[in-house]
């Protein structure tokens, strides 16, 4: 079968000063936003690695994205098969070593990220019971993480949410230490989408390598392929940060 | 395993079949007709086996077979000009047709009904309906891009309303959203009609390259036959209950649903898997498992291919121990396609489906006998000719004539009409009707539906929802993307199945052309009641032959689609729908025209005459009453307006698109106004003046080939050059006003955008939560 454009390499004019940094997106039996956030990763400028989950190796990338999906059909309860895959204890060493591999789960990889203990806290059902789909304004809280630092502190963005297990939820204890730390990522703005606990959307682990968010930043990157208000594109961000992170780094 | 369950059955074999000749078998249990069960007894030269009897069941159902509707359907085949032929790659009888886009791109799309499952249980049958197509889909060696659902339900205040919608769409959007598709659009149509048989219609489309067109047969002999997927259960098996003589003992589990229950982690894993097979070209051929499950999978693919095939029952992994053979070919367990795999490829193949983590089971191989050989346990248990099972059905000529009551309600038209006193005439009155329509069942806003369905995954979707067509993306580096549109007016294919299905078309036909894309191919999911009630009939065969003469009009063809019928409440039919979709391309999906306008001072023109056509109108409807003529159909004014749209896109002369349709012009300018929240200034004196009609006429008429767009100042002249050097009514109605937050419309009192919205928005979460 022909390599389509669509599921391939999309040819983009990618900043030569970025695609040296290689960014991982793993695949889990289920994943369906894979391409989806290779293309955010192609289009900040960056280089796309394609990482399967059985794989025993992290073929020598700079970041990981986790991407949204139902992987494995989000049986028993999402993201807690994908926790045991071989290359999540990969990534779970690597984002816990000393060179502090930057992690991004989205959705489907935020509840992989928290089964993984790599996160705090958990998802469960939205509040509603159903599946949501909207474009949603997040608050940049915290712009000091490897996933967030091209944001302004306190911006307002715009991004897709879609989900069906999205309710944030933690003890009062760990959810008075995240917003003590600094480490409430993202809220919700204007309407809580699902009922996460204090509006939360996404956290970061304390060392700022490790982010979790329910809402879609991969599906803000394109004018005309995201949302219709603020040039569709606030999610750029978030790859952009994390590619001028590793090639600032390396210089 | 295989030898325990053995012992269960008595196995009927063709030996036995053939030395037991007056064995009593229970072919009426299994829907066949006395004429119908002679044939296969003639067909074969003695009684059929217990699993033949259940193969040629399925198959010869009318599901299966369109044996009511086969000699209406040919006239698809036959209406085809060359501008019809051109694009076309693969037409009618493959899983789905495949059209031309250019650049190497191929497309193939289609529409099927899952009606009855879904009343029966709404969660599953709608869920496994986006599964079957998106498998069709796959078949032909497509990758799945993105799914549309055409519903159509009871009145929305009807109790068992909200139990068929919040299951029908749950289940749309829980098997649909885990397989990584966007759901672009669909319909939402309320109407007592539909209140005991709900329509559950799902399309999907996919690309792929010209050369990896995959098409279903079994060719070379020698080469292997392969199930994969879901293991085989009992559900789905409809009549083979009855074949339960073939079982010793009655501790089997005896609760089976109906309805095929599905698994969508599971579809997700075989289209990535089958896309690497496709990318290693590891088949031969390929079909996917739907109806009739194994007994179609077989029959058909040996039928198309060399004509024979043997098959090893017992190799079938099975959920369910007990299951009989008649069962195990009759089974509609979901997930599951049969492939045709070289020897050589054999072990590639293994290799992916162990990548995948999918279950497979070589069946049997490829033979040049021209018979399909089932055997259980080395015994043959079918030994058919499977074209008899596949392809030569019985064929039925029923009778139809034009119902005696036609006559009656064509000539019950709305205006003067009882329903009709009072017909609101003063500004208030006007503002009062405006907002009532759009916030009606049928033109309020759907967004709580499709709310529950991921439009962005692919990251594609260039349009969706509310807009007129779905658009997706095809080719990242040229543009190259398809819009898709479906349509039907089950109220004027009442009035007149002809004209109401040539609507039909007409509608999708525009809806396309309004988003820019040029229409290309039709599929079609014809909906309607018993075959056997002449007057059903007769909304069939009018409706194909409406159909199919528009479709040659236009210049688009029918490549593919499905045919439901017996969709009745006892002796009471649904109103004839035939639910068309028309797909369509755009060279670049960012020259696509949304629906609602934007930028303040763009001239609103509207295209298109209007006349005075209330009958079967959605204001109508609101008022209570059915009766009159459609709207006129004249294709060769759709035409030239799909002409002007796609060439006002293509040119950037517009910046907003919409057709006119239900609800006419007043539901066309609340749409467009409501779309970003940005008001306009309207005028239509002229228009009265014009076409010789009232205000409410004007507002409310559902005159056909009509469109408003939004025209930049600088492109207005361009823009009138264009229509009238195309000889097409234009006239400028008004103006986009962004400060006015309001759509003000001479003659009606001002209405705010914030209370229609309240309006539009608020219909279904007050019925639904």
């Amino acid at each position: 079968m022909t390599e389509l454009p669509l599921i391939g390499e999309a040819p983009v004019a990618a900043e030569s000063r970025l695609n040296g940094a290689r960014i991982g997106v793993v695949t889990f039996p289920g994943t369906l936003d894979d391409r989806d956030a290779a293309r955010a990763v192609r289009l900040a400028g960056g280089t796309a690695v394609a990482l399967w989950h059985a794989d025993t190796e992290l073929a020598d990338v700079d970041a990981v994205v986790i991407p949204g999906g139902f992987s494995y059909g989000d049986y028993l309860r999402a993201g807690a098969i994908s926790r045991f895959a071989p290359l999540m204890s990969k990534i779970i060493d690597a984002a816990n070593s000393d060179a502090k591999l930057p992690v991004l789960g989205i959705c489907n990889g935020f509840q992989i990220l928290t089964e993984s203990h790599l996160l705090p806290g958990s998802m469960i059902k939205n509040d509603h019971l159903k599946f949501l789909c909207r474009d949603q304004v997040l608050r940049v809280e915290n712009n000091t993480t490897a996933w967030t630092a091209d944001y302004e502190a306190g911006q307002e963005i715009l991004v897709p949410l879609k989900n069906q297990d999205g309710q944030y939820i933690a003890d009062d204890k760990t959810l008075d230490a995240l917003e003590a730390e600094g480490r409430v990522a993202f809220r919700y703005v204007g309407f809580n989408p699902n009922g996460s606990r204090r509006d939360i959307a996404g956290i970061t682990n304390a060392a700022g390598n490790v982010v979790g968010l329910m809402p879609h930043p991969e599906h803000a990157v394109e004018p005309g392929f995201g949302p219709e208000s603020n040039s569709g594109t606030d999610g750029l961000g978030f790859f952009t940060s994390v590619l001028n992170k590793i090639v600032g780094g390396a210089k | 395993m295989t030898t325990e369950t053995n012992k269960k059955f008595n196995i009927d074999t063709v030996e036995n079949a053939a030395n037991t000749p007056d064995t009593e078998l229970p072919w009426a249990e299994l829907g066949l007709k006395q004429n119908e069960f002679e044939e296969i007894v003639k067909v074969l030269g003695r009684r059929p086996t217990g699993a033949e009897l259940a193969m040629y069941s399925v198959m010869w159902s009318e599901h299966c077979s369109y044996k009511s509707s086969k000699n209406h359907l040919r006239q698809f085949g036959q209406k085809v000009t060359e501008e019809m032929k051109k694009d076309m790659l693969v037409g009618i009888g493959e899983n789905a047709g495949v059209t031309n886009l250019g650049d190497g791109w191929a497309v193939t799309f289609k529409i099927e009904s899952h009606n009855s499952p879904s009343f029966v249980e709404p969660y599953q049958g709608a869920a496994t309906g986006i599964g079957g197509i998106v498998r069709d889909i796959i078949s032909m060696g497509a990758r799945p891009v993105a799914v549309m659902d055409p519903l159509r339900f009871g009145e929305i205040d009807h109790p068992d309303t909200a139990r068929v919608m919040h299951g029908a769409v749950a289940g749309i959007g829980g098997y649909g959203n885990s397989l990584g598709l966007p759901n672009i659009g669909g319909e939402m149509v309320f109407d007592a009609v539909y209140q005991g048989n709900p329509l559950v219609n799902a399309l999907a489309v996919g690309v792929m390259r010209h050369e990896d067109i995959r098409l279903a047969n079994a060719s070379g002999k020698g080469n292997k036959v392969v199930l994969f997927g879901a293991r085989t259960g009992g559900d789905g098996i409809g009549g083979a209950s009855v074949l339960a003589s073939e079982s010793f003992d009655d501790t089997k589990p005896s609760k089976r649903p109906a309805v095929q229950v599905g698994d969508p982690f599971a579809e997700k894993v075989l289209i990535e898997c089958c896309l690497e097979l496709f990318k290693g070209s590891l088949v031969e051929g390929i079909q996917d498992l739907g109806a009739a499950g194994i007994s179609c999978a077989t029959s058909e693919l040996a039928s198309n291919g060399d004509g024979g095939m043997q098959v090893e029952l017992t190799d079938v992994l099975l959920r369910d121990p007990t299951l009989t053979p008649g069962e195990i070919l009759m089974s509609e367990s979901q997930e599951r396609m049969m492939a045709v795999v070289t020897p050589e490829n054999v072990e590639a193949f293994e290799a992916v489906m162990d990548k995948w983590a999918v279950e497979y089971a070589w069946l049997g191989e490829v033979t040049d006998t021209g018979r399909l050989i089932i055997t259980w346990e080395g015994e043959v248990i079918v030994d058919v000719d499977p074209r008899t099972v596949a392809h030569d059905g019985p064929v039925y000529d029923r009778p139809y004539a034009r119902p005696a009551w036609q006559d009656a309600l064509q000539a019950d038209t709305f205006t003067g009409s009882v329903q009709d006193a009072g017909r609101p005439a003063a500004p208030a009155e006007l503002a009062a009707a405006v907002t009532e329509l759009v916030a009606s069942p049928n033109m309020c806003d759907k967004s709580w539906i499709t709310k529950q369905y991921d439009r962005y995954v692919g990251g594609n979707t260039a349009m969706a929802f509310p807009d007129d067509a779905g658009v997706v993306r095809v080719d990242e580096e040229t543009g190259l993307g398809v819009a898709l549109a479906t349509d039907a007016n089950g109220r004027y294919t009442y009035l007149d199945p002809y004209n109401g299905a040539q609507l039909a078309l007409a509608e999708a036909y525009r809806n396309v052309a309004t988003s820019g894309a040029v229409p290309m191919a039709v599929s079609d999911c014809l909906n309607f009641g018993s075959p056997e009630d002449p007057d059903v009939m007769w909304q069939l065969a009018e409706s194909i032959r409406g159909l199919s003469d528009a479709c040659m009009e236009l210049g688009v063809p029918v490549t593919g689609g499905n045919v439901s019928l017996y969709n009745q409440t006892g002796t009471t039919p649904i109103h004839p729908s035939p639910v068309v979709a028309v797909l369509g391309k755009l060279d670049d999906v960012a020259r696509r025209t949304p629906s609602g306008w934007k930028e303040d001072g763009q001239a609103i023109y509207l295209l298109g005459t209007t006349a005075n056509e209330l009958d079967g109108s959605e204001w109508a409807k609101l008022r209570g009453h059915l009766g009159g003529l459609p709207p006129k159909v004249d294709l060769t004014a759709e035409r030239q307006l799909g002409e002007i749209l796609i060439n006002a896109s293509r040119d950037g002369m517009v910046d907003s698109a919409h057709d006119l349709s239900e609800g006419g012009l007043a539901a066309a300018l609340v749409e467009s106004s409501l779309r970003y929240g940005v008001g306009a200034r309207i005028a239509l004196e002229e228009l009265l003046e014009r076409d010789g009609v009232d205000l409410f006429t004007a507002l409310f008429s559902e005159s056909q080939a009509r469109a408003i767009v939004s025209v930049p100042r600088s492109e207005e002249v361009r823009f009138k050059d264009m229509c009238t050097a195309r000889g097409f009514a234009h006239l400028r109605i008004g103006v986009v006003d962004a400060a006015s937050n309001a759509l003000e419309i001479n003659g009606v009192e001002t209405l705010s955008l914030d209370a229609l919205r309240e309006a539009h928005e608020g219909t279904l979460p007050k019925y639904f939560g």
